[in-house]
């Protein structure tokens, strides 16, 4: 809540606004062909400071404390470690080969690595910057998610076209769900009522219950004047609520806005060239989308569904993570 | 329980033993030449394994996804001398249960084999042969192409060439009957984007030995006076698929002008080099099995057995039948690392493919090119289209 007041004579006249007054976050993005992330005030809309990092930056996420931001250097073999106050490479984790994607537990403690080329999710104590143990699942895993409760890890294999269901506990697999062609990327709602997979070749968004482990609908895209073909669903963020989920299309250029009930697209929205990977200022007033091809982020307005701003990063921006500050 | 069981099922990728219940067997083959074609260039030159090293890795990759399907594939490995009865292995194969059999034979064996196992409905996957005509008039129910057509890769190329206004092309052709074919394919490509050909030349293969100590003072001799007193031309275009002088071109034309066909800028179903669409972790998942490089042969085999791992996975079954039926149904795509989903087309059976442009060292360009525009696939403008084709599946 904030208040404005004025005295007007003795009366004083009071201003109550519902809303808090937007408040700068920090975003993070990883460009895949400068070797850098470009940091942007999201109040400002402009980048700050452009960080140098390993070789083809993609997957990146900030740790729950909030210290350091995550950027898997596929072609250094390794993530690393910025430091959030200094804004520079403080450290690096054994992720294995090639690592693109990964999640965090709810603590923060442990980092799931999609290991491609070991057909493996590896575990890794952050705190201990450790190895402590593999999962072996299909081809060429790539997408990571975890269950609102922290109780199931999935992981989507791109080759083998599944996401597999892995217990936290025992880390072994409980169940192995089919999806359509290159399934990308993986993503909870909130209340643990869906699992919603993108498949990149196949065109669609594969909808999961994760209590039956079964696809109970598929999300579709039919955008007019586009071949199917164009159609390469990656990047995916529902809102907090359930209600509203946002497709990055790839190759489409465009982000499409799904009802959360039905699982209909409401809107295509026209971003940059081959958009790839989306996420939520933490009070989900915007969406930042990468786009690939044009070398930008498109900033989306979430109440108005509209593209508000583009803000030039660096070359190839692949993923974006979003920090309070 | 059956957590359980999943459990124990996933952990048989890295044990021999396994406890699990038995699993469903899906028995594929390759069948391929003894002897392999010599090249001009050692650096192309195949390794013994060329092709079935793509196979097994499929086979590996459709093994790690059927641990979680209780599905297992098997391949069968035949080597066929030079003049051995194509008929009769393809024969023996499917007398010993397999379903699916992978071919990099040419186009008379090819449908020596596809015909002989076509009463045991025994499915070819023809990964080798170019031929058109094995997807045109000598077509067959029982055979699915995914090796791409000598035009399909014609067109790839000529379609790069339009873009790039090399509008003028000098042909030069082997005398061999392959080569002849392929000169047919360009010319084809030529006419349908809007190239001309300035003049024609012919590369008479007098028998000459491949290696020799002071060859190249020869060749250096030899390709200037093949290509002099050409009409303008933007491009050389050689249709050598026989290896007897395309690779010599490059760097020794009369008049400075770049190569392509089959040697200098070469279309192809995949190169060493691609590394775009997550080709990468392929890329890198064959050098570690093979210890060398995977060329086209390698993906068109992998590839092969991949769809036949995919149709399994999507029907839950290791019904040959079911396997080979969803496949060829419109709902059969596959994820190949070129872009998009491959599919098959029904009229003909022949896999759609986006061709690679390759210079030896980098993939230049994939094709089809932007703006090269089709009503129902922009694949379906490599090669010969449903209104053309002259097939008639039985």
């Amino acid at each position: 809540m904030w208040r404005a007041c004025l005295l007007l004579g003795s009366m004083a006249v009071c201003l109550v606004g519902a809303s808090e007054p937007s408040q700068a976050f920090t975003a993070y993005v990883s460009n895949e062909k400068s070797n850098t992330v470009s940091v942007i005030d999201t109040e400002k809309w402009a980048v700050t400071k452009t960080i140098k990092v390993g070789q083809r930056p993609r997957g990146i996420e900030v740790t729950k404390d909030g210290k350091y931001v995550l950027v898997a250097v596929g072609d250094d073999d390794t993530i690393q470690m910025i430091d959030t106050a200094k804004q520079e490479v403080a450290d690096t984790l054994p992720s294995g080969p090639d690592p693109e994607l990964f999640v965090q537990d709810a603590e923060g403690k442990i980092l799931y690595v999609a290991n491609e080329n070991d057909n493996l999710v590896t575990l890794i104590d952050i705190a201990r910057r450790a190895r402590v143990g593999d999962v072996p699942v299909g081809v060429e895993p790539e997408g990571m998610a975890i269950s609102p409760d922290g109780k199931t890890l999935v992981n989507t294999s791109e080759t083998t076209n599944m996401a597999h269901f892995i217990d936290t506990g025992t880390r072994e697999i409980i169940a192995n769900v089919l999806v359509d062609s290159r399934p990308r990327f993986a993503e909870f709602k909130r209340d643990n009522s869906e699992l919603w997979v993108s498949s990149e070749i196949g065109g669609t968004v594969s909808v999961i219950d994760p209590a039956k482990r079964a696809v109970t609908s598929k999300i579709e895209f039919s955008i007019p004047g586009l071949r199917r073909e164009a159609v390469q669903p990656v990047g995916m963020s529902i809102t907090k609520d359930g209600k509203t989920g946002f497709v990055a299309l790839g190759p489409a250029n465009r982000v499409a806005v799904v009802d959360g009930g039905t699982h209909k697209v409401t809107k295509y929205l026209l971003v940059g060239q081959r958009v790839w990977h989306t996420a939520f200022t933490p009070d989900e007033k915007y969406l930042l989308a990468t786009n690939g091809l044009s070398n930008d982020v498109s900033v989306i307005d979430v109440a108005a569904l509209k593209v508000i701003k583009t803000v030039q990063v660096g070359e190839l921006p692949w993923g974006v993570a979003m920090a309070q500050q | 329980m059956k957590a359980f069981a999943l459990g124990a099922m996933a952990f048989c990728i890295f044990a021999s033993t396994c406890l699990a219940a038995e699993p469903v067997e899906i028995k594929l083959a390759y069948i391929g030449p003894a002897k392999l074609p010599s090249t001009l260039s050692l650096v192309d030159q195949p390794a013994d394994d060329d092709g079935l090293a793509g196979a097994r890795l499929a086979i590996q990759d459709n093994n790690t996804t059927g641990a979680f399907l209780d599905q297992r594939f098997t391949l069968e490995e035949v080597r066929l001398k030079d003049g051995a009865d194509a008929a009769a292995a393809a024969s023996a194969l499917a007398d010993g249960g397999v379903s699916f059999i992978l071919t990099d034979l040419s186009a008379d064996d090819t449908l020596r084999a596809a015909d002989a196992v076509r009463q045991r409905s025994a499915v070819i996957l023809n990964v080798g042969a170019r031929d058109d005509r094995l997807r045109e008039e000598d077509c067959r129910a029982n055979v699915i192409h995914v090796a791409p057509t000598r035009s399909m890769l014609a067109d790839g190329l000529a379609q790069y060439l339009a873009w790039k206004r090399w509008k003028r092309w000098l042909l030069v052709v082997g005398s061999h009957p392959a080569d002849r074919l392929y000169a047919d394919a360009l010319r084809r490509a030529a006419t349908r984007f809007g190239a001309k050909i300035v003049a024609e030349r012919v590369f008479e293969d007098r028998g000459g030995a491949r290696r020799t100590d002071s060859g190249v003072t020869l060749i250096q001799r030899q390709m200037p006076v093949l290509t002099q007193d050409a009409p303008e031309y933007d491009v050389l275009v050689a249709a050598d698929e026989s290896e007897t002088f395309g690779a010599y071109l490059p760097y020794r034309t009369w008049d400075p002008r770049p190569v392509a066909g089959s040697a200098g800028l070469v279309p192809k179903s995949w190169d060493a080099a691609h590394d775009q669409w997550g080709a990468i972790q392929l890329q890198n998942r064959f050098v570690k099995l093979n210890s060398r490089r995977m060329t086209e042969l390698d993906m068109q085999a992998w590839t092969a057995a991949r769809m036949v791992g995919e149709a399994a996975a999507r029907t839950h079954s290791g019904d040959p039948g079911k396997v080979s039926d969803y496949m060829r149904s419109p709902d059969f795509s596959l994820a190949a690392f070129k872009g998009q989903s491959l599919t098959l087309r029904d009229w003909n059976l022949q896999l759609r493919q986006p061709i690679l442009l390759a210079d030896g060292r980098m993939v230049v360009s994939v094709s089809p090119q932007e703006g090269f525009l089709h009503q129902t696939s922009e694949l379906d403008t490599l090669g010969v289209d449903r209104p053309e084709t002259r097939c008639k599946l039985k």
